[in-house]
């Protein structure tokens, strides 16, 4: 297995190594499941789902190290082997994602808010640059300070800085005991409850709002998780039908998701609701919101702006861009970082940011 | 250009106590926390507005002139040295708490306001601020960003970078930049991850938005002696492996015990060759369960006595021996010289043991508190800074502690940040080009190099002395390591 992995790496480098040297560009590819996310797709596809395998999982390290075309399955199936799991909840879209896809689009699922994002649980990351060299950032340890925090970078990155071969991710041991409950709240009521709860130190992981009905997830030591049970009331929902309605959320599988027109804004958590039109699915105890169809003529980004938060066109045609435009200064270091980087802009040109 | 004339520039916006130039007035901020590396400032500055603090920033990169930013000087790295024709930017003046919403679970903060005035401000609504490095009596917001801090909670509650939601601050070229913020996972690239323990290269930090969280209602410490150090180190992976997060889970060996007795009376078992510290947080309940789970997987690991602390009182008592490990190493030694390496958990006693041998080949003594937790190690090195040999002899046991850790696939530094101090280490830990990458960033954000200048990047020169250094002495046992 090593051999093949070291000979698929080589491949890799040979081709990115030559595409630097031609100036061609390049569309890295997991399983391909999130071709939609991203400002554009461009460039000769680049395979990466052969750089497979995990390399190194100790579980009383709480460190798990995976080459980036091992399928989340495989990682998340090893994990539960050991009672352990990806903490960040990655949404996967339809297919199996690939790890290297997973990190590189750093999306987080329901526990965002509560256990930390996809880039909170990066330890460290392999790259490969764009001449062909491979680099070493973090490492796979829980404390790491030794030179700027590359690793994290990555995450999110959308493939513009390099090929992420290989990433080591914290996992956590999964909850003693997990309760949901569900009631009948506002989405005013839902997000203010939600944020007094956290406030109380209640051991809260999920915290969504849809039609009417706001959802809580209770995560933890089985005396907390049932004494916040009882605080919160509400219907206790069984395990079977908790675990559907978590996933379809996680993984945007709700009804609202086959609409043509999905907005997904970010905002602080406790943001009172929007003057948009429309009722949103709320998530992450009131920091997520999700708008289908919005009226044509709704200035969707000003809304999130005014909000203090930002605007992402998640489906269908957004006017500017899918992205919440960025600064000029920020942008600007986007391109200095790029520039440096990736001299020759072959890495998933236009991905992340139009014109990079 | 002559520190008199930077000193003239800045004082036509500055008031006259704003501008610090007579020496005896510099003196006081030659050093940081790590005291062997001194060097005077050409010049203090101390704004009392971020406005102010941005044209220090225009003025200094008009002028071509280096700035370092400072906060509480409580740095172990000599992250925060002087540049010697430069300007030292001390934040201390910045030290106002702008907002907390209780609500939201956030506080705003200038980047002075010291670490544990979060906490105090913030009680008042049940909450606080979870990274707690033991400097944080004094250490401030703005210094914890720049190094991403950790303290004893880590394990359970994470680092700075963990709990820092956003930044506002300058570029050098004085420029307004904005990381994060209150909303989740903004648009681009994630510069905030960047910005958390830059070391002060790539911006200069004049607010910080920090999580806050629920003080839990009660909390219970678990100590265990162990006969060796191995079967303290087994025990570690044990609870982790066990399914257990504890809020912390701290080593001592017996050299660290004996320092701290005589005069923190916490109560340690001096007969052990280690002491594990093991605290449960939570409602009363959930305690109880993790301090009973804890209990077991002590005993089947081999502890050979097992206390639970009966009172607040009591715990706080046991904490205080490990909170006083540094200052206790003060009173054994004229000098010591703390270490910062992370490893693998499952290493320790290994570690430990090669410790012990260096302490022979050095002929200093060494004692070892560690973050086992995090695998997240401190090994104070005892030295007499008046004696230079026995200074060069603990730079070089620790450098050579930190080139285990990287070989035993840890890392040089798990908090404390590479500063000066770390700079030949970051040779032996990265290769030219990920050393290279580091600079690209640099250039990315400070294309002038102006910023913290000749800290955390060793310069392919540096590191190719070192290279020949080590050969040269022979003294270091490490010949597999790769070399550049």
């Amino acid at each position: 297995m090593a051999a093949t992995a070291d000979a698929v790496l080589a491949e890799l480098r040979e081709r990115v190594s030559a595409a630097h040297r031609t100036r061609q560009a390049l569309r890295l590819k997991g399983s391909g499941t999130k071709d939609f996310y991203g400002e554009s797709l461009a460039g000769e596809v680049l395979e990466l789902r052969a750089h497979q395998g995990i390399v190194d999982y100790e579980p009383s390290e709480l460190v798990i190290t995976a080459r980036c075309g091992t399928p989340l399955s495989q990682i998340e199936a090893a994990l539960a082997a050991h009672g352990q799991f990806l903490a960040f909840e990655p949404p996967a879209f339809g297919a199996d994602p690939s790890l290297g896809g997973v990190i590189a689009a750093g999306l987080s699922g329901p526990r965002r808010v509560y256990a930390g994002a996809a880039r909170d649980f990066v330890l460290g990351a392999r790259l490969l640059t764009a001449n062909g060299e491979l680099l070493r950032f973090g490492g796979q340890v829980m404390k790491n300070v030794a030179g700027f925090d590359v690793s994290r970078l990555l995450c999110g990155s959308l493939g513009i800085l390099g090929v992420i071969t290989e990433v080591s991710l914290k996992v956590l041991p999964r909850p003693r005991a997990e309760q949901t409950v569900r009631l009948e709240l506002t989405a005013a009521a839902a997000v203010e409850s939600f944020n007094r709860w956290s406030a109380l130190g209640l051991p809260i992981s999920g915290g969504a709002w849809w039609q009417g009905s706001a959802w809580v997830r209770l995560s933890g030591a089985p005396p907390a998780v049932r004494s916040a049970r009882e605080g919160i009331g509400g219907e206790a929902i069984d395990a079977a039908s908790a675990q559907a309605w978590w996933d379809a959320l996680r993984h945007c599988q709700l009804p609202l998701f086959d609409s043509r027109l999905i907005w997904r804004l970010s905002l602080p958590g406790a943001a009172p609701p929007l003057s948009l039109p429309g009722e949103p699915l709320i998530d992450w105890g009131g920091a997520l919101r999700w708008y289908a169809d919005p009226a044509a003529d709704a200035d969707v980004r000003a809304v999130a702006s005014a909000a203090g938060g930002t605007a992402l066109c998640w489906r269908g045609a957004a006017p500017a861009g899918r992205f919440h435009p960025l600064p000029p200064v920020l942008a600007r270091l986007h391109r200095r970082l790029k520039e440096r980087f990736d001299p020759h802009g072959i890495f998933n040109p236009g991905r992340l940011l139009a014109g990079l | 250009m002559a520190e008199a004339d930077i000193a003239a520039a800045l004082r036509t916006f500055l008031p006259e106590d704003c501008v610090l130039s007579r020496e005896e007035e510099r003196r006081p901020y030659e050093c940081d926390g790590l005291t062997v590396f001194r060097q005077l400032p050409g010049v203090v500055v101390l704004p009392r507005t971020e406005q102010q603090l941005q044209q220090v920033l225009l003025t200094c990169s008009r002028l071509k002139v280096p700035v370092v930013a400072r906060g509480a000087g409580t740095g172990l790295s000599g992250g925060s040295t002087p540049h010697a024709q430069g300007v030292l930017l001390s934040c201390a003046r910045l030290n106002r708490i702008l907002e907390i919403d209780a609500h939201e679970r956030i506080a705003r903060l200038e980047p002075g306001v010291p670490n544990l005035r979060v906490s105090e401000a913030a009680a008042v609504h049940g909450l606080y601020y979870a990274p707690d490095p033991s400097s944080q009596v004094a250490c401030s917001i703005g210094g914890n960003v720049a190094e991403n801090s950790g303290g004893v909670h880590c394990l359970k509650y994470g680092l700075t970078v963990h709990n820092v939601l956003g930044v506002r601050g300058y570029t050098m070229e004085g420029e307004p930049l904005e990381l994060g913020g209150r909303a989740p996972d903004g648009p681009g690239l994630d510069l905030l991850a960047l910005a958390i323990g830059s070391e002060g290269l790539l911006m200069i930090v004049t607010e910080v938005t920090v999580r806050l969280i629920p003080r839990p209602p009660c909390a219970q410490l678990v100590m265990a002696s162990f006969a060796d150090v191995h079967s303290a180190g087994t025990a570690v992976a044990a609870v982790i492996a066990g399914g257990i997060i504890p809020a912390a889970l701290e080593m001592m060996d017996r050299k660290a015990t004996a320092a701290v007795e005589p005069f923190a009376h916490a109560g340690y078992d001096l007969s052990a060759a280690a002491i594990l510290l093991i605290e449960a947080d939570g409602t009363p309940e959930e305690v109880a369960d993790q301090v009973r789970e804890i209990e077991q997987v002590l005993r089947s690991a081999g502890a050979s006595t097992l206390r639970v602390s009966g009172s607040e009182a009591e715990r706080l008592r046991w904490w205080s021996g490990r909170k006083n490990a540094f200052p206790a190493a003060g009173r054994l030694s004229p000098d010591y010289y703390c270490m910062d390496g992370t490893i693998p958990r499952r290493h320790v006693g290994e570690v430990l043991q090669a410790i012990e041998r260096m302490e022979a080949r050095y002929a200093l003594h060494c004692m070892n508190v560690f973050h086992a937790g995090d695998g997240n190690l401190h090994p104070v090195i005892l030295f007499d800074a008046n004696d230079h040999d026995s200074w060069e002899r603990a730079e070089r046991f620790g450098a050579e502690i930190l080139e285990l850790c990287v070989q035993l696939g840890g890392t040089i530094t798990g908090e404390h940040g590479v500063g000066v101090e770390k700079l030949n280490s970051m040779c032996v830990q990265f290769s030219p080009a990920e050393r290279a990458a580091f600079a690209a960033v640099k250039e990315a954000f400070d294309p002038a190099g102006l910023l913290n200048p000749g800290k955390l990047i060793p310069t392919l020169a540096r590191c190719a002395e070192y290279g020949r250094m080590r050969v040269h002495h022979g003294a270091l046992p490490h010949a597999d390591l790769p070399r550049f």
